[in-house]
């Protein structure tokens, strides 16, 4: 099992065609995961080739739509890799084609864009994730987004990260176990699927053992997160928190990423967590031996 | 991005929220001539991006244009929460029947926009959400809907704007939101709202702050709001070179990959310094997937010209870029930089292809590299470096 993909999804990439968009199809059919064709308006008609793991080339159509994507490929989700200012627009195109989950790896969006988009997307089937983030993977299975599908596989840890090297350095730390899913919902002030979401899911997930989760600086879905965990989280929960020493005012790579005045800032993250039974580690490293400690007294 | 007052006031204006622009000055006479220009009574407001400019004494009331000229004399140069004050704003004063405050914001944690009005209090207004909060409306307003005039009129009437101003405040409620909106901003701020003789309301003081996101994408005007000079001049230097990096006040340079990464390694780096002096981090510079020779130099470039730097820290993590072609980077940097490299770096690299990026390295044997296994020991060591 795993959360929001499988095996089974079929991914279509909106800006196929584009330089990250292709370098990343390429990369996604190389892991195994099943892409099934892309979106460029302009090439509609046209198909792209990327080789599989075997070395084995896959022709993929170039279709003028999401939802002419979709009706000849039974795609169910997106991976989308438009540039920020287009980025709105091809996100309101995959929900009107009602595609269940849509990721968006795209950074720099405009923040009112993402706002527009999720207030439309309230009431809709799609699932968004992102947008700014590596998006989601499936060791084994499948991967929608940017993460390297090469440094570990399946496994019993669930992650739940805002950022994305971060992500990686995780999966490699906790190599030698694996990950059911690890999910990268993005670092923006706005994202469509939250710590929240992922948490509940991994509690859902039976081969989910131990969920780790990834905050930083900013905002308050830490702090939302550890009100949740208490109340609805039996599963065990490793936290890590980054930006401890970030000065106030100043926004540290990741547009959400900004303590305003004493809001937002890691100790109270961290404090938050601590106060509902997470272990929260100081140092990546130090994350995933509390995590490992778990793990071994399975 | 945050703007200064004068700032904030003309894309009031530019969008028809009631104001005063005043006139900006960088010295005192021009605040004197200023004043003589407006004539009257003026208000001298020192323009730094602070709240509690008036606490600090950074906003005067001048009788006279020699008051302002002395007023502008005594603002110009001080610092207000570290800040230095380069220029002041003359207006005319024009004395508040009543204050209220009112703002738009980006609400994240319900992903939507909130507006927040009270009008028992303008400049006070922490204090008035304290003792009473329930003057303080907090309205949410669904960005996919916006807000037109019933919205407007549905504000101003739940935040009790009083008859006699009403239509005013729906009309100013209005230009406000559009100002949010066509400005692309994360906050519009009015306080003081003020409600002058003859039952004229005015934004006597604005705060307004940009999605730097959006002023790449669609407003090429907005690079005018920043004022080169006053920058960081290392911070000013990398922008130039694309580069995401924030300067802080410490020894150890930071490079990294990933905007959570290097976060974590400033942090990890802090800790590690309390070992060794008190070392602390100097920098935030994220140089994100890549990470090829050039962006590698031009990072190190910056970082080197930092005088409080004794050691540079590189902490990669090789996902879609393999660990070979990092340390090929690393290299091709230190081949670029030549004698400019003169600081030791410490080099931690995990993930694709790190035994040979390791070996390149190694192989290097550049006498300032040292490579490391972990980010923990890597921290370790450059700190330990920093203090030496």
């Amino acid at each position: 099992m795993s959360i929001y993909l499988n095996k089974d999804s079929k991914i279509i990439v909106q800006g196929i065609t584009g330089g990250m968009g292709a370098k990343h199809t390429a990369l996604m059919v190389d892991s195994g995961a099943q892409i099934v064709g892309g979106v460029n308006a302009r090439k509609a008609g046209t198909t792209v080739t990327h080789k599989d793991h075997d070395g084995n080339d896959v022709e993929l159509p170039v279709f003028a739509t999401v939802a002419e994507a979709m009706a000849a490929t039974g795609a169910d989700v997106s991976v989308a890799f438009v540039p920020p200012a287009f980025t709105k627009d091809a996100c309101i195109e995959a929900i009107d084609a009602e595609i269940p989950l849509l990721v968006v790896i795209t950074e720099g969006v405009p923040v009112q864009d993402t706002a527009e988009v999720w207030s439309y997307l309230q009431g809709k089937k799609t699932r968004m994730i992102g947008p700014n983030c590596p998006g989601i993977i499936t060791p084994g299975e499948s991967l929608a987004g940017i993460t390297p599908h090469t440094i570990t596989g399946k496994g019993p840890v669930g992650l739940v990260s805002k950022s994305g090297t971060l992500t990686y350095q995780m999966m490699y730390e906790l190599k030698d176990f694996g990950f059911s899913t690890a999910i990268g919902i993005g670092g923006d002030p706005i994202v469509g699927t939250t710590h929240i979401d992922a948490l509940q899911a991994f509690q859902d997930d039976p081969e989910t053992e131990v969920i780790v989760m990834i905050g930083e600086i900013g905002g308050d879905a830490e702090e939302r997160a550890a009100a949740y965990i208490k109340d609805n989280i039996t599963k065990p929960v490793v936290g890590y928190v980054a930006g401890f020493t970030a000065p106030e005012g100043k926004t540290m790579g990741h547009a959400g990423a900004i303590v305003s005045g004493s809001a937002g800032t890691a100790a109270a993250k961290k404090e938050a967590l601590e106060a509902v039974g997470v272990k929260v580690g100081k140092t990546p490293s130090e994350t995933a031996a509390l995590a490992r400690e778990i793990l071994n007294a399975r | 991005m945050d703007l200064m007052e004068y700032q904030a006031k003309e894309l009031f204006a530019k969008h028809g929220v009631a104001t005063t622009l005043g006139v900006v000055v960088e010295t005192a006479e021009d605040a004197k001539a200023a004043a003589e220009q407006i004539g009257g009574v003026t208000v001298i407001k020192a323009q730094v991006k602070a709240g509690g400019r008036g606490k600090a004494g950074g906003v005067k009331l001048a009788k006279t244009a020699d008051e302002a000229f002395e007023h502008a004399s005594n603002i110009l140069g001080m610092e207000i929460k570290g800040l230095r004050v380069n220029r002041v704003l003359v207006t005319p004063a024009t004395p508040p029947v009543e204050e209220y405050y009112f703002s738009f914001l980006l609400d994240r944690s319900n992903r939507q926009y909130l507006c927040i009005a009270s009008v028992e209090g303008g400049v006070e207004i922490e204090e008035v959400a304290k003792t009473n909060p329930d003057a303080v409306k907090q309205i949410g307003i669904d960005p996919g809907k916006g807000v037109d005039a019933a919205k407007a009129r549905e504000i101003a009437t739940e935040a009790k704007f009083p008859e006699a101003v009403f239509e005013q405040a729906v009309e100013m409620i209005q230009a406000l939101y559009k100002t949010f909106v066509e400005e692309d901003a994360t906050l519009v701020e009015v306080n003081p709202l003020a409600r002058l003789e003859g039952d004229r309301l005015e934004a006597l003081d604005g705060k307004v702050s940009l999605d730097e996101n959006a002023s790449e994408v669609r407003h090429p005007d907005h690079a005018a709001f920043e004022i080169r000079e006053e920058a960081d001049p290392l911070e000013a230097k990398a922008k130039d070179l694309g580069l995401n990096y924030v300067k802080l006040d410490g020894q150890v340079g930071i490079i990294g990959n990933g905007a959570g990464l290097v976060m974590s390694t400033l942090d990890v780096v802090a800790y590690a310094g309390e070992n060794h002096g008190g070392v602390k981090p100097a920098n935030f510079l994220d140089i994100g997937g890549g990470a090829n020779a050039q962006v590698m130099a031009n990072g190190l470039d910056v970082i080197l010209n930092d005088e409080q730097v004794k050691s540079v820290f590189v902490n990669v993590f090789g996902g879609i870029t393999a660990c070979d072609e990092v340390a090929n980077g690393i290299k091709g940097a230190l081949e670029i930089l030549g004698d400019n490299a003169t600081k030791p770096l410490v080099v931690r690299l995990d993930g694709n292809n790190v035994e040979l990026g390791r070996q390149i390295l190694n192989e290097l044997n550049h006498p300032l590299v040292t490579v490391v296994d972990t980010m923990d020991g890597g921290a370790d060591k450059a700190a330990e470096l920093a203090n030496a």
